[in-house]
């Protein structure tokens, strides 16, 4: 029932020290806080751990020696680190696939088919249950809580990116660019314009409405 | 103030309460889990539910500020209800595993479930389950039991000062964890088992062992350091099954260090129960009379000149003041209790004392440590420093160490230097920190045994003291020279004159020929094989140690929780203990072997009753008297004399190796030895 967020055995690495990338983002954002409050910037520093991991093996999550080295960077308590690791579900505390598959199912995004989505990311990948990596170690699914982007549902979130309005077989078309290395443009995948309507405008068509304020 | 209505009862409160104070100054009970009031408010267990005069709904009153007129309700309808229901959150998921539990009798979840707790469950889903954590080896975990107050977290980020607890995951899946399967690294986790209001945290050595209504209960004193820690002894039958803090909030407030907690599985092992003599290079059993006659023999004809006698670390001042008088009636100036080779200066009492008070710390606003770790010499103590390190704020509590470079007092400390050079320094004024003292209201310096122990002990005790004159630290309302003691029987050994006379050895003089008749009592913790080969060796205690190995006569005495006693304090405070169980087997308390004995060597002791013996004390020294201790300033700057050694520059060096094995008792605990084992020993390795 309950989980251990711990990385299985013989995953944890041995060192972990920021490369010259990290330290060139971690300058910039311990800039931000006063030096006696640069614990505030435990948040961003996790992501850069994230990042590096995904630059260096392919699977971008926070193994326990980077928290520590957090925590000495920050001059905080390990434990603090251990502890805002673990509360947010973005960080990743154990090894994940190369490509972060985050299914969104609540409402918005479920009316709209969610389930269709999750279908085919399991489909496309055989993994089985949320929380899985494939065994070909590409991929790992993952159910998410709401991300803010219901005009657009339903949402695969892969990495960083929005892949939106997408339905059964969209997904898996994504999903096999995916395997084949390459990185469709993020977006919707229906002919709209951000978040725009689908098809073109629909009101506000005539000439008057379509100038800047003001300007009329 | 501000006034406040509770029920229907106007009280005044300090501005800044809570509305839960409130309650409990109107004598109104509020049921609590998360709330401890020396810990910070954490308002996350909702049980302190109350209703307040103009709220629409129920108010957490740990942490709802009180205003003036403020009306409380604690007994209505909807407090009720909304207690039941937080009650019954809190049971969803904790197991129905209280026979099995060791805080069953004392657990406050238990105890308020009787008040608000239904008769059944309507949970139908899975409860939750969770892993148990590893904490090391005093503290065992039944984390399913957890209701996630966090108080442990916040007792050892706050209190102990090592921030290893926290809660990991969230929701549902919140685990309080170290993360890492390390032990904790304090020397107060304990304290962990005490505030835990649930079976979550419970005693390792202790599970299982008994229920808390069938101990009989004693007031006693902790000797396992100089804090005079207040504890009660519970006892079952014969023997004391555990050890808890008692709250005195002058002295300890209510925290006991792990070792004055654990050691009493050393209680009942490697004992002497009965008198031994040495007959042909081996100790055989003897009657008392038997053993009591051999000393007698051996003495006469001895000259007083040549006995000496050495009282150890954890005596009660009645038996120090017999064994005093006994020596006195043989007519021998060979007396001392500083098996460490400590040097005072002894004609003042605020010479060799805590002068400023463990108290008095929340008044200082500096702080000077010279050769001592407080950390392990007197965990309590450290803790109140930090308390008092925590609550001034930043800066404002500036606290600098010499010595000691490696060490980890749990709050920042500046190490200015590790030798009594740069005690030199400070006074001239050429470092810093001797500004913060100087503009400082009330600074302290603690002097500790690191310093004291050495050949130039004295010496450096004069430097602290003028340091502390020069610093404006010794006046008539404050007094901030400070001797932080490590041996519990110290204080009242010195205030009751246990240091040679004119022309006396002390314990080195002793050593090596020095005298021909040795009485040891209790004393273990010092070059016992130093001894010279002829010397006639008696030794009266409790537990077999070094001291009893190279007897010739052993006289077995009581432990701190067999007998009455007094000790007294590293701030010289006079407390009283009182006895928890009987000796075992023919063991005796020791003040009583001494009055025996006397009576055999024909110099009968002039008391027969524990309570002839306390007025001789008073007699001895005034404090032995007076019922109530007082922190006094001093208007007399005369500065200690400076001994006959000459300051040397050779660094302090810490006087504890091991904090859990320190004195006989601990080197009998099977606990205090897994502890050393875990904590003490990978460290010393590694360091070599």
């Amino acid at each position: 029932m309950s989980t251990q967020p711990t990385a299985p055995t013989g995953a944890e690495p041995t060192h972990f020290a920021f490369d010259a990338e990290s330290e060139q983002q971690i300058a910039v954002i311990l800039a931000k806080y006063p030096p006696e409050r640069k614990a505030s910037g435990v948040l961003p520093l996790l992501y850069v751990v994230q990042k590096q991991m995904g630059r260096q093996t392919g699977s971008a999550w926070i193994p326990r020696i980077a928290m520590d080295v957090v925590a000495e960077r920050l001059e905080m308590a390990p434990i603090r680190v251990y502890e805002v690791a673990t509360f947010y579900l973005m960080f990743n505390t154990k090894p994940i696939g190369r490509y972060h598959l985050q299914v969104c199912t609540t409402t918005s995004c479920w009316l709209r088919g969610s389930d269709d989505v999750t279908a085919a990311c399991k489909k496309a990948t055989g993994i089985r249950a949320f929380g899985e990596t494939s065994t070909d170690g590409l991929f790992t699914l993952t159910e998410v809580e709401c991300l803010g982007a219901c005009a657009n549902a339903p949402i695969l979130q892969v990495d960083d990116d929005y892949y939106e309005d997408l339905d059964g077989p969209r997904t898996l078309e994504l999903i096999e660019a995916l395997k084949r290395g390459e990185r469709p443009t993020p977006g919707p995948t229906i002919d709209r314009l951000n978040s725009a309507p689908a098809g073109g405008r629909r009101v506000l068509v005539d000439e008057t409405a379509a100038k800047p304020q003001g300007q009329g | 103030m501000v006034k406040v209505t509770v029920d229907g009862i106007v009280v005044d409160v300090a501005p800044g309460s809570s509305a839960l104070q409130a309650c409990e100054a109107a004598g109104k009970e509020i049921p609590r889990f998360c709330y401890h009031e020396r810990l910070s408010v954490a308002g996350n267990c909702r049980m302190c539910l109350v209703e307040v005069s103009g709220g629409r709904k129920p108010v957490a009153s740990c942490g709802f500020p009180i205003s003036n007129g403020m009306q409380i309700f604690t007994d209505t309808e909807v407090v009720r209800r909304a207690r039941r229901a937080v009650m019954e959150f809190l049971l969803i998921n904790h197991p129905l595993d209280c026979p099995i539990c060791d805080q069953g009798g004392e657990c406050d979840l238990q105890d308020q479930a009787f008040g608000y707790g239904a008769d059944h469950s309507r949970y139908r889903e899975n409860k939750r389950a969770v892993t148990d954590k590893y904490l090391g080896p005093l503290v065992k975990t039944v984390m399913t039991r957890c209701i996630q107050c966090t108080r442990c977290i916040r007792f050892s980020t706050e209190v102990a000062g090592v921030p290893e607890l926290g809660g990991v995951s969230r929701g549902e899946n919140l685990e309080i964890t170290n993360y890492v399967e390390k032990a904790l690294t304090s020397e107060l986790s304990g304290n962990l088992i005490d505030i835990c209001p649930v079976g979550a945290l419970t005693s390792q050595p202790y599970a299982f062992s008994a229920r808390p209504w069938e101990l009989k209960r004693t007031d006693s004193i902790d000797v396992c350091d100089a804090v005079g820690t207040n504890i009660v002894m519970q006892a079952r039958g014969a023997s004391v099954l555990r050890i808890v803090p008692r709250i005195n909030d002058e002295v300890n407030e209510e925290w006991l260090a792990d070792k004055g907690r654990f050691v009493v599985d050393g209680f009942r092992r490697r004992r002497l129960d009965r008198p031994w003599v040495r007959v042909d290079g081996k100790l055989q059993p003897a009657g008392w009379a038997d053993a009591f006659s051999l000393i007698a023999t051996r003495l006469k004809g001895v000259p007083g000149a040549r006995i000496g006698a050495i009282a150890g670390d954890m005596c009660d001042a009645e038996s120090l003041m017999a064994l005093k008088d006994l020596m006195g009636m043989l007519g021998s100036p060979n007396i001392d209790c500083r098996q460490d080779g400590a040097r005072y200066d002894t004609s003042r009492r605020d010479f060799y004392t805590f002068n400023t008070g463990i108290a008095g710390i929340d008044e200082a606003d500096a702080l000077l440590i010279v050769g001592s770790i407080p950390r392990q010499e007197a965990p309590v103590l450290n803790a109140r420093i930090r308390r008092r390190f925590v609550d001034a704020g930043r800066g404002k509590f500036p606290i600098a160490m010499i010595g000691a470079p490696n060490a980890d007092p749990t709050y920042t400390a500046t190490v200015l230097g590790e030798g009594p050079d740069t005690l030199a320094k400070l006074a001239a004024g050429e470092l810093p920190f001797a500004e913060v003292l100087a503009n400082a209201k009330n600074p302290m310096i603690i002097v500790g045994h690191g310093a004291l122990t050495r050949p130039d002990g004295q010496a450096i005790a004069k430097a602290c003291w003028d340091l502390a004159v020069q610093m404006d630290a010794i006046r008539p309302d404050w007094h901030g020279f400070n001797v932080l003691h490590t041996a519990a029987s110290r204080m009242a050994a010195l205030d009751l004159g246990l240091v040679p006379g004119p022309q006396g050895r002390d314990v080195a003089g002793m050593l090596g020929g020095g005298v021909d008749v040795l009485w040891l009592m209790d004393a273990d913790e010092f070059a016992v094989h130093d001894i010279g080969p002829d010397t006639f060796v008696i030794y009266q205690g409790h537990h077999g140690d070094a001291g009893a190995a190279r007897a010739d006569v052993i006289l077995p005495g009581a432990l701190y929780a067999e007998k009455p006693g007094t000790y007294t304090n590293t701030e010289g405070r006079v407390q009283r203990a009182f006895r928890a169980v009987m000796p075992p087997g023919d063991a005796r308390e020791d003040w009583r072997i001494l009055r025996a004995f006397s009576e055999v060597a024909g110099r009968k002791l002039p008391y027969d009753t524990i309570e002839a013996l306390r007025a001789r004390m008073a007699q001895a020294h005034p404090a032995y008297g007076q019922a109530e201790h007082a922190r006094l300033g001093a208007a007399d700057t005369t500065a200690p004399q400076p001994g006959s050694v000459a300051v040397a520059a050779t660094p302090f060096h810490p006087v504890i190796a091991d904090y859990y094995l320190t004195h006989a008792v601990c080197r009998a605990s099977p606990t205090m030895e897994t502890c050393s084992g875990i904590y003490v020993r990978p460290a010393t390795e590694a360091a070599e």
